[in-house]
Parts: structure tokens; sequence; C-alpha cells
């Protein structure tokens, strides 16, 4: 229980309106979107501007409270599920577009923005924040850098990180930090912006961002490749980017997971395919053009059953449908969906599919596959009930299973939902002890008090 | 009060409705409550959350829970978009009813359910008295759009600018109707709903003129019921068996092929929550039939009629509101744009931002004033924002907000139901 003395600080600094402590209203800020374990934050308040935030940041850093800031809490991680006892910072009334600047390409934005939002405003304005994720019709943009999400396009366009100019963020003393800046180029200092990408929540508390825009493309063109046999949906990824081609977007989707999507659509896909590819290329109309007539003979003879090339905008929004479906779709297969985000580097792609069908048959799971093939991240979705324990224990030796094998065919733990408390665990296997200890030292010295978001990426801090 | 552990027991039964929300947090996209508080506990996840710790017995405190579940407007957009494809209102309701069963309804609130919703004919009466002495306490606010507002200092009122109960209501315009039907050979049963009755009984002789300029049979018994959604959302599901099982005698008493309704609401209850929640199973084949055969007005003139949207020369924008109850429950949006072209005048012109719901959501808009004043007042705005002299839309309770908000705000821009512009250029 926090302190009457504390909360009447917490409320002088935010307003009484946006300090909770009732029993309903903690709870509500237990969980995100990962299947975890709930714990519940002792209080939970809303700066409406940034002194506020800087406030609140000291007065927990100067009680030893410890300290989540959570925006959309759509991570798959666990990132913002509070310590217990701790306070939660939301960053919802954080949510002004500060400066769209059409002359130098770049935007200044607070934390809590909504990513969908501030992409509309950027296409209002004739240009493009690329950085997509699936999330982003709630995800924030403080919660994409601290994850440094990624997204359909980032196949071509690249993650958050492409997109961060600069970060300002409060240090634990409350101390407002500038980093980057508004130049394209600028190697001032110590690349702290880069620090704060990735970060979780566990270095900084971001208070504005200042954000990369590009040109949008000219033209882009959508197609639907069908292949009898995963190898060969692989070999034509493989190809693709072997002929020097770079999609925008490049989506794979398995079996399971497109008898599911027709199930729940009825659009006429594929049943019996055993793998689909989604596929946009985008740029100049006459690369355009050229792109799509490579593609469409590579995934030829790469034994494609048939590829559909979208003729019209109506036609690319059902190629785009189909991938937007899966999750929706597998998610309605039963009561708990578990959204894993192994990655490997692309060539390993048909190793991996390979892994994951024998796991599932392992452990006796139902597992769904779709994923951005272009960049070797595959989301292996579990499909389970967590109420039956038994299948559970499966679910979580299976987990184990996949990691393992992704580091094994060299890829990573995480392709973009980040580590947070979920894959803490397995951070050794990835980087070995040396990794965890320098990052421990560099946050033991950073946050002495070990108040900023404790226990995500780095696991329980020895003493 | 009952035992919690009943309490608790009851709320398991939600449990397998509950873990299919997998937390994703989508809905925070859609709920037009969260909007504007950007609190949790106002988002669908946060109030699923709330249902499953009760159950789970982390949360203790049903009441606080109850309170928070208040604070939705059952509009269903949140459901509509969920990838879960969780039965959200469906929790709510059902929630709302075991809560309600356990902590009971303040005691008016229960007195108005119980023996004035249940009593047509002594709530008419009442109403009526009502209508002639409201021009004691109200005085005009704005000509056009036809509102009032409080004349002294009244706490129920506060600031609203409100339509006023009809001097005379439907029912005492038109008591009953039986006609037979004419060339088009069908016969529609006509259920206007209490608000088309007791404020906009024009929007009810619009309805009894399209059907007899297309030679439609109605049959409108007298003393109808109110649909009983009022009572289920407040969990008074003893109430709404009665409101249903008044209503379904009436109607049994005449031969019709459809039964049309004017009001979003009314639809959607009848078709989609009366063969859900209506307590009696005995009756299940005739609740069943009706539900079957209940149609928006626009939705039963242009797919039954074939009533077709007629392209004119210089028409008029007219500013087109979706219910939530007919475009999150029933997926009707195109029919209502079609009626309001076919009289060759009117073209529906779209409001910027897209569909979102009005702030009315019943009991909401007289518990959360403020907060359904927010999200009307947006509302209000996108309407003015299209520039139409005209907003029209396919609900009475929707007509009564928009127009309480769009006076407020200072733009006077009459607010008109579809099926009256459509009747004006017959
Ligand atoms: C359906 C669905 C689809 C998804 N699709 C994708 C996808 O395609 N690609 C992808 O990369 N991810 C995806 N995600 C995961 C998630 O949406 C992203 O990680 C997203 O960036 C999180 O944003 P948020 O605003 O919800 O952050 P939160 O979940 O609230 O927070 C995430 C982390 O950021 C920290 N944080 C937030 N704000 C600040 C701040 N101001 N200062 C410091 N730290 C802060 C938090 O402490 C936490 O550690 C998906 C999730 C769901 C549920
Ligand atoms: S969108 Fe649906 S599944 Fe996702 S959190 Fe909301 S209610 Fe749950
Ligand atoms: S029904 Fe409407 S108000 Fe209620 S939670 Fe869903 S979106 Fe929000
Ligand atoms: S839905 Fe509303 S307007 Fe229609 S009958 Fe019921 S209470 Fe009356």
């Amino acid at each position: 229980m926090i302190r009457d003395a504390l909360k009447n600080e917490f409320q002088r600094i935010v307003g009484k309106d946006n300090v909770m402590t009732e029993p309903a209203e903690l709870h509500a800020y237990s969980y995100d979107s990962a299947v975890l374990d709930q714990t519940q934050p002792a209080i939970v308040v809303r700066p409406e501007n940034s002194e506020s935030l800087g406030q609140v940041v000291r007065l927990c850093n100067e009680n030893g409270l410890k300290l989540t800031v959570r925006g959309a809490g759509t991570n798959l991680s666990g990132g913002t599920i509070p310590h217990p006892g701790g306070v939660v910072c939301l960053t919802t009334a954080l949510d002004k577009v500060l400066e769209i600047n059409e002359e130098d390409l770049y935007a200044v934005v607070q934390p809590g923005v909504v990513t969908a939002k501030f992409a509309a405003q950027v296409a209002a304005k004739g240009l493009l924040y690329p950085p997509d994720p699936g999330s982003q019709a709630v995800s924030t943009l403080g919660g994409n850098v601290a994850e440094n999400a990624g997204g359909l396009r980032a196949l071509k366009y690249g993650v958050t990180k492409d997109y961060v100019m600069g970060v300002d963020f409060f240090d634990v003393n409350g101390e407002l930090i500038r980093s980057g800046g508004k130049t394209v180029k600028c190697v001032t200092g110590y690349n702290l912006a880069g620090l704060m990408i990735a970060s979780e929540g566990t270095l900084g508390v971001f208070e504005k961002l200042t954000l990369k825009l590009v040109p949008p493309p000219a033209a882009y063109k959508a197609m639907m490749a069908v292949f009898p046999d995963v190898m060969d949906a692989s070999r034509a990824v493989a190809a693709i980017i072997a002929n020097k081609i770079v999609p925008a977007t490049l989506e794979f989707m398995d079996n399971f997971t497109i008898r599911t999507v027709e199930n729940f659509r009825k659009a006429g896909l594929p049943v019996d395919a055993a793998a689909m590819l989604l596929i946009e290329v985008d740029g100049h109309p006459a690369q355009v053009e050229d792109d799509a007539a490579k593609v469409e003979s590579i995934c030829k003879d790469n034994k494609a059953i048939s590829v559909r090339v979208a003729k019209d905008d109506a036609e690319r929004n059902a190629v785009w449908q189909a991938r937007r479906d899966a999750l929706p779709a597998l998610a309605r297969v039963k009561p708990t969906t578990v959204l894993e985000d192994a990655t490997v580097p692309r060539s390993k792609i048909p190793a991996m599919m390979q892994a994951l069908d024998k796991i599932a048959k392992k452990y006796d799971l139902t597992i769904g596959t779709f994923g951005h093939a272009g960049d070797g991240n595959l989301h292996p979705t579990i499909l389970t009930d967590k109420r039956d324990q038994k299948e559970w224990h499966r679910v979580e030796a299976a987990i184990d299973a996949i990691f393992e094998e992704a580091l094994a065919l060299g890829g990573t733990l995480s392709g973009e939902h980040g580590i947070g408390l979920a894959k803490s665990k397995y951070l050794k296997n990835e980087y070995g002890v040396g990794a965890i200890n320098y990052s421990r030292r560099m946050k033991s010295v950073l946050d002495p008090n070990n108040i900023l978001n404790p226990g995500k990426i780095l696991g329980p801090l020895l003493a | 009060m009952a035992d919690i552990k009943k309490l608790v027991s009851m709320l398991k039964e939600l449990d397998d409705l509950l873990t299919g929300c997998m937390r994703c947090g989508m809905c925070q996209a859609q709920c037009p409550v969260f909007a504007q508080t950007g609190r949790e506990t106002d988002v669908t996840r946060g109030k699923l959350a709330l249902l499953s710790g009760l159950s789970e017995e982390i949360l203790k405190d049903p009441e606080e829970v109850n309170e928070k579940l208040q604070r939705c407007l059952l509009c269903g957009t949140c459901e509509a978009n969920c990838p879960s494809g969780v039965k959200v209102t469906d929790i709510f309701l059902r929630a709302r009813a075991i809560l309600t069963g356990y902590l009971g309804l303040p005691p008016t609130q229960r007195l108005i359910f119980r023996r004035l919703l249940t009593n047509p004919k002594l709530m008419n009466n009442l109403l009526s008295l009502g209508s002639s002495l409201q021009g004691l306490f109200t005085k005009d606010a704005d000509s056009v759009i036809g509102t009032s507002c409080a004349r002294f200092n009244a706490p129920l009122i506060a600031d609203r600018h409100f339509k006023k109960l009809a001097s005379k209501s439907l029912h005492s315009q038109t008591p009953h109707k039986d006609t037979p039907p004419g060339k088009s050979g069908l016969r529609v049963a006509f259920f206007p709903g209490c608000v088309t009755d007791k404020v906009f009984p024009q929007v009810g002789q619009a309805v009894l003129k399209v059907m007899e300029h297309h030679q439609v049979g109605v049959f409108m018994p007298p003393n109808q019921a109110c649909c009983g959604i009022p009572a289920l959302s407040s969990g008074e599901t003893e109430v709404f068996d009665n409101l249903v099982r008044q209503n379904l005698d009436l109607f049994a008493k005449g031969k019709w092929d459809y039964l049309i309704t004017p009001c979003a609401t009314c639809t959607a209850t009848i078709h989609e929550l009366w063969p859900k929640y209506y307590g009696d199973k005995m009756d299940a084949v005739r609740v069943k039939d009706l539900a079957d055969k209940v149609m928006d007005v626009s939705q039963f003139l242009t797919d039954v009629l074939k009533v077709a949207p007629k392209e004119a020369v210089t028409p008029t924008k007219v500013a087109y509101h979706d219910p939530c109850h007919l475009r999150n429950t029933l997926k009707i949006t195109a029919q209502p744009r079609q009626i309001l072209a076919a009289g060759g005048k009117y073209a529906a012109a779209e409001l910027p931002g897209g569909p979102s719901c009005c702030g009315s959501g019943g009991s909401f808009n007289i518990k959360h004033y403020k907060l359904s004043d927010v999200i009307g007042r947006k509302k209000a705005e996108s309407i003015a924002a299209t520039g139409a002299k005209i907003a029209a839309t396919s609900c009475p309770a929707c007509m009564l907000q928009i127009s309480d908000m769009l006076s407020k705000s200072g733009h006077s821009i009459p607010v008109k139901h579809v099926v009256e512009l459509y009747a004006e250029t017959l």
C-alpha cells in the first residue's frame, strides 16, 4: 500500500483526477498483451504535461518506488506488467503531435501519440512514416521506440529505430536529457537516442521523440503466390532477394493459417496450398511494373501453382485483408493465443518451418505460422486454453524449444516484440553472460535504485 | 445482500466467454468512452479484466466493478471489431443482470421499471400529463431544431437542450391501425418504439405514409410495450421478460409478413436480444419467429420492396449518422443511404472521421452526462463540418442526442429520420 503522504504528493503533481488507487483501477493495470501472470501496482498516475512527467519520475526515485511507464499496453512480452506495489505512469494524455516539418522531413511528437493517428497526419501532408506494427491502430510511438517495433514494411523500409532521430528523456532524477536532433547527420556525443531504442522503459522515460519522415512511393503493386510446398515458397523468397529486388512487404502464411483464415472470411483462399506468399513492390511506376513481372516469374520458376497480381486497389486490399485476418482468425480457434516472434536468417526459414512442425507434433499442440518471410521474422502462434494445466505445461516447453531452435539456426529471440519479462531467462543463451553483466553494470549506474521497470530484459538484478 | 460465493459462482458461468479475450488491446481504437478518458477501466479489455478479477476473487468489491461496468454505451463497436470475436455486449448484459441481482437497483429506478415500464397504459397517461405541463418548466432553445432547455435550475435537465414530449403522441394521433395488404401483397406489423411514439410522432406518421404509398397493409395494435432494452441493460431481467411477453401476445393477434420499426435500437433488441435473453424457454418458437421477421424500415423498403435510389440533379446534402445498433449489430449501413436518395432530392454526406457513436447509449446519457456530452459534441462538430443543412439518422434515440448536441453547440441544423425525408418526397 502506498502511504497517504506520497499519494498526496502525486496528486499535487498530476492533479487529483489523474491519480488512481482503487482496487479495480489497479487491477486494470496489472496486465498487458502478453500471456503472463498479473501483478498489481500500488498507484497509477496520468501526467498531462511533460513537466509533471519529470516530477513523477523524480518522486519515484526519491522514494525508491518502482516505475513502469505504460503506453497502450499492447506489448507482447510483459513490458508493462508492473512491479508489485510499484507505480504505473500512463502516457495516454501526452498525445500531441508538436510539429510536422515538411521542409526537413521530420516530426516531433509526445510519447503517447497513437501510431496510426500520427501516420495519418503525416500522410495528409503527403509524407510517409513507414513503421506499421500490426497494433498501430492503438500502439503509441513511445511504446514503439521502447520496443523498437517493426511492421509489414520493415523489409524495405526498416523498423522504428531507422526513423528515430532524437529522444528527449527524463533520467531517474527527473532531469531532462536531450539526444539526437533534427539534422540528417548528427554524431554529437554518445548515441543516447540509440541507447533508448528497445530499452523497454528500463533506462529513461521518453518525453519527446523526433522522427524521420520520407516521401511515399509513387506506385505499388500487390500479389499473392500459392505454393504446393513450404520449401518452394522459401526458395522463392531467397530468389527474390538474390535477384536484387527488395519488396516493401513479403509475408508468409502456412497451410493451417490459410485454412483458418478461409474458414473465417470465405474469401476463396487455396485451402490445399502448403504455403502462400503475399508480396508488395513499390517505388517508381516503371520500376514497379518491372519488379512485379520479375517477382511473378521468380515465383513461377519456384513451382508456384498460381500468382495473382492485384489489378486495382480493391484487389490489393483483398490481398492485405487475408494477411490482416491471420491473427483474428487464429485467435478464434482456441481461448488462449500465444504469439511468438522468434526470428531466423531468411535462408533458414525452411529449416525453422520444419522445426516448428516437429515441435507441434512432439508437444501435441496446434501451431499456426505466419509472418514476415522477407526478414525471417516468423510468428508461430500456439492455440491453446490456459486453463488446461497439462496442456499449458506442454506449451511452456514448446516455447523453450522454439527459442532453442531459432538460436541454433543463428537467429534471435525476438524480431520485434521485445524481451520484457517473457524472454529474459533466455537472454544469456543468445548473447552470453558478458553482455548481461555489461548491461547490468550500465543500468546500475544510470538507475542506482533500480526503479525503472525492474526485472524487464535483464531479469532480477543480483544485488 | 446475497452471499458473495453465489455471486462468484454465477460469474464463473461467464468464464468461457471471458477467456476469449486475448487482451490484445485493439478495442482501444474503437471505444468512444476510452477515447475521452484514456483509462483502462473504461475500455472493453479493462472491463472484461475486472469481471475476470471478480470471478477469480482477486477483486472483492462488486459495487466498484459494477460502477465501472456502467461506463459503457453498449454501442457494440468494440465487439464488431474484436479480432478474437469476444461477445462483449453479451458478457456485459449478463454481467449487469448478475450484478443487479446481487446488488439490487436503487429503489426509485426499480419502481419505474417494475410499475411503470411494464404498464404501457399507465405510462402513456402519465407522460401525456407531463407533456401538457412541461411548458411551465422549459423554454425554447433552438426553434429550427425544436429543442428546449430548463426555465429554472433543474438538476435532472442540467444544461440539456432536449426535445420536448410531443403535445400529441403517435398513439393518441393514431391509436391503432389494421389495414389489408394492397398491391404489394404485403402486410407489416408496426412497432414505433417509445421515443418515436412520445417524442417524434411525425416519424411514425412518415412510416405510415410510406406504407400507404407502397400499398403495404399495416397492423399496429394499441398499448405496445417498450422493447425492453432499458430494463435489460440495467439488469432487470424479470421486467424485460414481462415486456417481451406483452409484445409477443399483442402481435400474435394479427397476421403479417414483417415487423418493422424506425428505431435502430428496437430492431437490434428484437432481432438479437429477445431470442437470447427472453427467460421463458417454452416460448422460444414465438420469439424466434418474431426475431426473424423484424426489420429496420429502410431495410424493408430496399430489401423487400426494392425501393431504389434515384439520381438527383442537384441533390441536397444530408449528413447521415449511422446508429451503432444498425451499423455494429445488424450491419445495416447501405439501406438508409439508399432511402435518403430514393426520393430523388437528397444525397447522404459522409461524416469526416467515419462513423462513430453519438454518445447517447440509453441510461448512459443520464448516469454519465458529462462523458455523453463530450462524445456527442464531437458528433455535432463532424455533422456541421459536412456543410449539410440537414442531419439524418435511423434511430429516434440518436435524434434526441444529436438535437441536444447541435442545439447546444449553436449549429441550427434540423435533425430528421431518413424515413421522414423520404416520405416528404412522395
Ligand atoms: C495484435 C497485436 C499486433 C502486434 N503487431 C506488432 C508488430 O507487427 N510489430 C511489432 O513490433 N510489435 C507488434 N505488437 C507488439 C506491440 O504492439 C508493440 O510492441 C508496440 O510497440 C507497443 O506499444 P505500446 O504503446 O502498447 O507500448 P506498451 O506496451 O505500453 O509499452 C511497451 C514498452 O515500452 C515502454 N514505454 C512505453 N512508453 C514509454 C516511454 N514514454 N518512455 C519509456 N518507456 C516507455 C514500456 O515501459 C514497455 O516496456 C503487436 C501487438 C498486438 C497485441
Ligand atoms: S479487442 Fe477483443 S480480444 Fe482484444 S482486448 Fe479487446 S476485447 Fe479482448
Ligand atoms: S460497447 Fe461501446 S462503449 Fe462499451 S466498451 Fe464497447 S466500444 Fe466501449
Ligand atoms: S429501444 Fe429505446 S426507443 Fe426503442 S422502444 Fe426501446 S426504449 Fe423505446
